[in-house]
């Protein structure tokens, strides 16, 4: 294979456009299918089934529901504008997908001689003569997600409806509150690893030295972290503007058909995300027993992790109340706010004497 | 201090231990919920002596909370009263069973059938014939 594009092999961008694609379907496959096991597991943990009609077990249930919203009749309020009403879901949904980019899903892999790094985005550098890794990886994924942001805004203001807007301006606020606690949390584990790189966070946890057990400061982090994502994605206990507002009165109440099942799709595809980075950041990402002898295992890992974050988030929203708005601010500001801070202070402290982790094997 | 912390953990265990135990959910046209003995559900005319033994006294119209009984009397060949014409609407119906209570003669009772769903709204009006308890 002589062929070279911009200096790089052919090969190279083969391996980019097959990384590219499986990801897209695993995430687009596993939101679907979000749905299904949200249904069966809540089911479950109230004493009744889910969906078992239909299909074997009621596995087609995602399918029939994607058949009967495609279906429906598509109503576009006259004053509504145009252009932000349609371009509401996809800012909402894009970014979910987009981050994906960054996250490592495995190691590198040896495929017909050549190393394929698990990761979409990398960069072949010539000076060190192999594929590299982004060295900014944590603030692009910071970055997207505030993007979301803008789908919900978009949505409740382009409405042009009084409830709609003061849904959209709700969950909004909510967003941006939990980004700030979620964003400050993550912070002890850079000071640990002194890299933004995602690829150099994974290997710091390297022989199953994960940030959520080993250390008390990323520990608590961690705690913070995935309670903060869990509110940024408006999931149960933070589901305010998506059940009080259920159909009624919520930024997506004039929406129709694909363009609702798209906001439903967002939500679930943040949650895979925010699960993919909180796994990238605190449960050592690929790491597992044997990866290094096998590094065909690193990507079942990977997807295990990540489907145990999504149902312990399922199981939460199976069993605890709603939080009232007000409450829900007062735990953002007041409570996580100044917990984070006072956690990096601490990370730094305890850095600067050389204690890191519980076996103190992190120098500074 | 009170914990945050436990309160939810202790509810998530419970929660967990829900998925292991058997689910309550019947599997509705297959299986089919048993109702108890007193179970409010059709009215049937009990029949004594291959008539019914409603003397269209008018109790049971009179009582009725929804208004849904209509009785007509009339004579029979025995110069007795009897119900010419007993309707029961029961779109209308309650299901209180106060007709039942009501009753003199112990002429009507409420069976255990709740499947009453029908395509036309005529079909919701039941005459006295098919009120008629099955013997």
């Amino acid at each position: 294979m002589g062929i070279e594009i911009l200096g790089l092999p052919l090969y190279y961008y083969i391996a980019m456009v097959a990384k590219v694609l499986i990801a897209f379907v695993f995430v687009l496959l596993t939101v679907a299918y979000a749905t299904y096991a949200e249904r069966k597991i809540i089911g479950w943990m109230q004493v009744r089934i889910g969906p078992n009609r239909t299909g074997p077990m009621g596995l087609l249930q995602p399918i029939a529901d994607g058949l009967k919203l495609f279906f429906k009749e598509e109503i576009i309020p006259s004053e509504a504008n145009k252009f932000a009403f349609l371009l509401a879901p996809l800012v909402a949904l894009i970014p979910a997908f987009i981050t994906f980019a960054v996250i490592p899903f495995g190691d590198t892999i040896k495929i017909f001689g050549y190393d394929v790094p698990l990761q979409i985005v990398g960069y072949y550098d010539a000076g060190v003569g192999k594929v590299v890794d982004m060295n900014v990886g944590v603030l692009y994924v910071l970055a997207m997600s505030s993007l979301g942001v803008y789908g919900i805004v978009l949505a409740g203001w382009a409405s042009n409806s009084k409830y709609s807007l003061i849904g959209g301006l709700r969950s909004s606020a909510q967003m941006i509150s939990y980004e700030l606690a979620a964003g400050l949390a993550i912070i002890p584990v850079f000071m640990l690893v002194e890299s933004l790189s995602l690829q150099e966070i994974i290997k710091a946890q390297a022989g199953m030295k994960w940030f959520i057990w080993n250390s008390p400061m990323t520990f608590v982090a961690g705690m913070i972290f995935y309670v903060a994502t869990l509110a940024e994605v408006n999931r149960t206990p933070f589901d305010l503007p998506e059940a009080e507002t259920e159909l009624v009165s919520g930024f997506c109440t004039e929406y129709s058909s694909m363009k609702y099942a798209m906001f439903f799709m967002a939500e679930y595809a943040n949650m895979v995300t925010v699960s993919a980075v909180m796994v990238t950041l605190f449960l050592g990402g690929w790491d597992g027993p044997f990866v290094s002898a096998i590094p065909w295992l690193s990507p079942l890992y990977f997807i295990a992790k990540v489907y145990f974050l999504m149902f312990l988030a399922m199981w939460i929203r199976a069993t605890l109340p709603r939080y009232r708005y007000d409450q829900l601010m007062h735990l953002g500001w007041k409570v996580m706010l100044p917990t984070t801070l006072a956690l990096i202070v601490v990370t730094a402290v305890a850095g600067h004497f050389g204690f890191y982790t519980f076996s103190g094997l992190f120098g500074n | 201090m009170p914990n945050p912390f436990t309160p939810i953990m202790q509810g998530m265990k419970i929660t967990l231990g829900h998925v292991f135990k058997k689910p309550v959910t019947l599997m509705y046209p297959d299986e089919r919920p048993k109702v108890a003995e007193r179970f409010r559900g059709l009215h049937a005319l009990k029949v004594s002596h291959n008539k019914a033994k409603c003397v269209a006294c008018y109790l049971c119209p009179t009582v009725c909370p929804a208004k849904c009984i209509t009785v007509e009397a009339g004579e029979d060949t025995n110069h007795d009263k009897f119900a010419a014409k007993y309707e029961i609407d029961m779109l209308r119906c309650i299901f209180c069973g106060y007709c039942v209570e009501a009753c003199p003669v112990d002429a009507l009772k409420m069976t255990g059938e709740f499947e009453l769903a029908n395509y036309r709204r005529e079909d919701f009006v039941f005459t006295k014939e098919r009120l008629l308890e099955k013997k």
